[in-house]
């Protein structure tokens, strides 16, 4: 099948794709103060922030499994070396353990960066996220909160992660109201928006796009930098039809709005970065103005994000909607391993959905 | 370090001591089918926590002795092969290999019956081979066939083997313990005398479901046994930076526990039909065994950040568990070198064969993406992005 070989292409496509697109559209005054910055890929981002976090918070702290050798991302690599153990320590392998002691940390006024090894092993954890973490502040009122507290996960398709090493979770999440849930689409995004995550005076997950450690490389300022949480961005304008997606999926979707433009379908691509609480005024001025929706991520979509997006649109722009809100998302099936091309949204499968959108 | 005490005690480092060496001398017994009793003496005492620990003596027999080498040196290279087969991503996923510790997967099955459950975390291989699974199987579902144990839908971290009670590998670190205790109890309930063994590695022995399942266990007497695979690092941390008493078997506190030499094939033996005794008289107990697992943790750990190259090398040298078994049949003068040399030549073949009729056999139907996630005709059914059928054809 033609289609396969593409599919299968599609992702290698990623690192030239996001290193031209994203670095140049890496919008923010902050990300624009100096030119040539050194190129960075995403995983050495996140390593780069968490040496600001903890040079510029004596109070911060970095701990998880296997973190104080580097992690098995490499991603906290030379942290220990510099900021001691004290400061950035390996757990045992208990993560319910890992986020309520989190939660006591950052109660005490620190700010505890705690990272959940993948986020498939974020579940026995749940708890703690959801009852301890999210409602501390409301039940107390206001007298304790762990807002210091940011807990950071790889999450998503990675080619061959099979069951347990691939999910993307966030949705989850995304039902609780008192923590915030961010994704990075690349590594200037993923290093100022960890920074605000630590910094927000709220408990968040992190999401990291695992796919994009090694892949996704481009110029990523050396200084310290903060991006707004909470805040969508236009990452390409179009007028015919307004994609919403985040992190990884990002670059598919760019593909696919590459590919779209040739048939003369012009599309404006929107990077959520923050789900919850999120920037439903930029998606709905988007719509508003070319009268289309298409969400897209790799979680099942069935209860998926992408839902409530969809939700929040129909009711805000429902005389200005042209077509039906179309969701390429995973499908409803747990992630699979021999299967993962059929299992993901892909270039293809978005494109068909843009044109037969446009053409309803 | 627990590890350094445990490899450099001096009782590790010597040969067996066989009680029964006299039976033998000159005569030389066919090889594999002589079921005369031979006793042996454990390489080092049973450590045990709160019961009675049983006795160092042994009664095995050639056929066994000959039955372990095979079998361990099949599992070691099976593991070694799947090395291979990673590496030229014929296998994708994750892999987590078991060599080093096949003594615990060997000792554990001559101990109990095929009535009785296994559950074991995602280092499944072996385990799986032992409770009569076939390399075919292995190899297919490690590559995502359809011959696989689980049609080529789990991966190394999913093998399960219905008929002969192994109720798998388990991808979470610790999931699997409660539900081993869950096991028991449907056990117990049928009374049919058969018990549970369910596995955990040291890092699991951390969280905190572990502690939640003993509870459960010890308050209602099920016949639980909870094998602790120490093999001294989760991950990539040493278990005492991980553990403050890295004493596993006696992390159960009101639950007996027993230290024992997780290399020595005929020691776990002993062990595992002890516990099942006692399990099936008087409720749960914790087997912690002292193991060492050559590979890194997973394919994408080298294995030698976090443990020197010497550390490896000293525990291959003085208490690999199939060399053990060579230098005993040996010593009791139950097999001659060209005899084990020309085992191992032959599940080297038996390894290449069924790599190559695993290759042959095809990738599952597109349409299983679908199948299995919930039962067929029940109201749910799980669709594509398009609420539609996809028709797909795998690359």
């Amino acid at each position: 099948m033609a289609t396969t070989a593409a599919r299968r292409f599609g992702r290698r496509l990623v690192p030239s794709v996001s290193r031209r697109r994203f670095s140049s559209s890496a919008a923010g005054d902050a990300l624009q103060r100096t030119q040539n910055h050194p190129s960075l890929n995403l995983c050495s981002a996140i390593n780069q922030a968490l040496h600001i976090a903890l040079d510029t918070d004596p109070r911060s702290y970095v701990f998880g499994e296997d973190v104080s050798f580097g992690g098995v991302f490499r991603c906290t690599l030379g942290l220990a070396d510099q900021f001691g153990k004290a400061r950035v320590f390996n757990t045992p392998l208990c993560e319910q353990g890992i986020v309520g002691f989190g939660i006591g940390l950052a109660a005490m006024g620190n700010r505890a960066v705690a990272e959940i090894q993948f986020a498939d092993y974020i579940f026995p954890a749940f708890d703690q996220i959801v009852n301890e973490a999210a409602k501390f502040r409301y039940r107390s009122g206001n007298q304790f909160n762990c807002g210091g507290l940011t807990i950071r996960a790889p999450y998503g398709a990675v080619g061959h992660g099979g069951h347990y090493h691939s999910q993307s979770p966030e949705a989850f999440f995304c039902h609780v109201p008192g923590i915030k849930v961010v994704i990075p689409r690349s590594p200037s995004q993923a290093k100022g928006l960890l920074l605000s995550c630590i910094r927000d005076p709220n408990p968040i997950v992190f999401f990291e796009p695992k796919w994009l450690y090694r892949l996704a490389v481009e110029e990523v300022p050396e200084h310290d930098y903060m991006l707004p949480l909470s805040e969508a961005e236009v990452i390409r304008e179009g007028v015919d039809i307004t994609l919403v997606g985040w992190g990884a999926q990002l670059s598919i979707m760019e593909e696919a709005c590459l590919d779209a433009e040739k048939d003369g379908i012009s599309c404006e691509l929107i990077d959520l970065k923050t789900l919850l609480p999120w920037d439903k005024e930029t998606v709905e001025a988007s719509v508003r103005k070319t009268g289309r929706l298409l969400i897209s991520h790799e979680a099942p979509v069935t209860g998926g994000f992408g839902a409530e997006i969809s939700a929040s649109i129909v009711e805000r722009c429902f005389l200005r909607l042209e077509a039906p809100v179309a969701r390429i998302c995973g499908l409803d099936t747990p992630f699979p391993l021999v299967f993962e091309p059929f299992y993901l949204p892909t270039k293809n499968k978005i494109l068909d959905a843009i044109k037969s959108t446009v053409n309803y | 370090m627990a590890l350094s005490r445990a490899a450099s005690s001096p009782s590790h480092g010597g040969l067996l001591k066989p009680l029964a060496a006299a039976i033998s001398a000159s005569f030389r017994r066919p090889i594999s089918t002589d079921a005369t009793p031979i006793t042996v003496e454990t390489s080092v005492p049973f450590t045990a926590h709160n019961c009675e620990a049983p006795s160092r003596t042994v009664e095995t027999t050639a056929q066994e002795l000959v039955g372990f080498f095979r079998i361990m040196a099949l599992m070691r290279r099976m593991e070694i092969a799947a090395d291979s087969l990673y590496k030229a991503k014929l296998i994708r996923g994750f892999c987590h290999l078991y060599d080093g510790q096949e003594a615990v997967a060997i000792g554990m099955e001559a101990a109990i019956t095929k009535k009785d459950s296994i559950i074991t975390a995602y280092r499944d291989h072996c385990t799986f081979l032992g409770r009569g699974g076939t390399l075919l199987e292995v190899f297919s579902e490690l590559m995502g066939r359809q011959a696989g144990c689980s049609k080529g839908k789990g991966g190394s971290m999913h093998f399960y083997r219905k008929e002969a009670g192994f109720y798998g590998g388990h991808g979470i670190v610790g999931a699997q313990i409660p539900l081993g205790i869950g096991l028991a109890f449907a056990q117990k309930y049928k009374k049919d005398e058969s018990v549970s063994f369910a596995l955990y590695g040291d890092g699991a022995a951390n969280q905190g479901q572990l502690f939640e399942a003993l509870n459960m266990a010890a308050l209602w007497d099920l016949p639980a046994i909870l094998v602790c695979e120490n093999n001294h690092y989760g991950m990539g941390t040493a278990e005492w930076r991980a553990a403050k008493s890295p004493a596993y078997y006696k992390r159960g506190d009101y639950v007996p526990g027993l230290k024992v030499d997780g290399m020595d094939a005929l020691a776990v033996k002993q062990a595992c039909k002890f516990a099942k005794e006692h399990a099936l008289k008087n409720g749960p107990i914790i087997l912690e065994m002292d193991t060492y697992r050559y590979h890194g943790h997973s394919m994408s750990d080298p294995g030698s950040t976090y443990r020197t190259r010497d550390e490896i090398s000293g525990v291959r040298q003085e208490r690999d568990p199939i060399e053990r078994i060579r230098k005993l049949l040996l010593s009791l003068d139950l097999a001659t070198e060209k005899e084990l040399k020309d085992t191992e030549k032959e599940v080297r073949k038996e390894v290449d064969d069924a790599i190559a009729q695993a290759k042959e056999s095809p990738m599952p139907d597109p349409s299983e993406l679908f199948s299995n996630v919930y039962v067929k005709g029940y109201g749910a059914e799980s669709f594509g992005a398009d609420r539609k059928e996809v028709r797909a054809v795998l690359p």
